[in-house]
């Protein structure tokens, strides 16, 4: 699925890095807890969460997260969408909950972009 | 620091304890350095999950840190050497889920016990050496030649 039906599906908004709309997504990591995107989430996926400081945006880059939505109608500070738009990280800004993010995007044939792991 | 006739780069930086702010600084510009290199963006992976994971302890323990970042043509070796409060059990500190992270530190995204896990699993060799009330050293090694 490209960035652009993302968006599409997630009835969003593309705040950052516009030009990157036609990228392709490969999967989704969804978490506000940043050490589980480093831990499980895999490269090339869209990141969904709903903390908005920077170390969202520097968690994405180093873990080759390709684009990071923002559920539940949140908006991150400017500064964190100057540091997004450096590092040319597309943005989508999006008013559904997490769940409902996940839950279309799954449906619109989306796989999960994290480890799979047995609880301990 | 090592004294490996091998090394072909080696870069020092600071973390200041705190600085909450410019946390992530170091792994992304170590990121860089290693895309620049040209090696395979895998490893690359696994280097800045774990300098990240590291810088970020320093930012939210220790109250200052040098960086050592090395490349060899075997390894890549990130070296943190940090003044503060140290480890009291590091076999509990290794623990996945143990966690002494404030309520601050959790609204960042971290503190849920992942950060020491975290990087012992991206690095081919983790040594950790800790002194209570003095700091901590952290030596993360990933082979580069394979």
């Amino acid at each position: 699925m490209t960035l652009n039906e993302v968006v599409h599906v997630l009835e969003g908004e593309l705040v950052c890095c516009a030009e990157k709309d036609s990228m392709e997504i490969t999967g989704v990591c969804a978490s506000d807890l940043m050490s589980d995107v480093l831990a499980f989430g895999t490269a090339g996926s869209l990141l969904i969460t709903g903390l908005t400081n920077a170390q969202s945006v520097n968690t994405a880059e180093v873990a080759d997260v390709v684009a990071i939505a923002y559920a539940r109608g949140k908006r991150p500070a400017d500064s964190v969408l100057l540091l997004a738009e450096e590092k040319g990280m597309p943005v989508i800004l999006c008013g559904l909950s997490l769940y409902e993010a996940c839950g279309r995007l799954y449906e619109h044939g989306l796989v999960s972009g994290s480890e799979i792991r047995e609880p301990q | 620091m090592s004294d490996d006739p091998e090394i072909m780069l080696r870069e020092r930086f600071s973390i200041q304890g705190g600085d909450f702010g410019r946390a992530g600084r170091v792994s992304t510009t170590i990121k860089s350095m290693l895309k620049q290199i040209g090696f395979p963006a895998p490893l690359i992976r696994r280097v800045a999950i774990a300098t990240y994971e590291a810088e970020i302890n320093v930012v939210v323990y220790a109250d200052r840190a040098d960086v050592t970042f090395e490349v060899t043509p075997t390894v890549i070796r990130v070296i943190l050497e940090d003044e503060g409060r140290g480890i009291a059990d590091l076999d509990l500190a290794m623990q996945e889920g143990y966690s002494t992270a404030t309520d601050e530190i959790r609204e960042m995204g971290f503190g849920a016990g992942m950060g020491l896990p975290n990087i012992k699993r991206n690095a081919d060799d983790l040594e950790i050496t800790s002194e209570v009330g003095v700091g901590t050293t952290v030596r993360i090694t990933v082979l580069a030649g394979e």
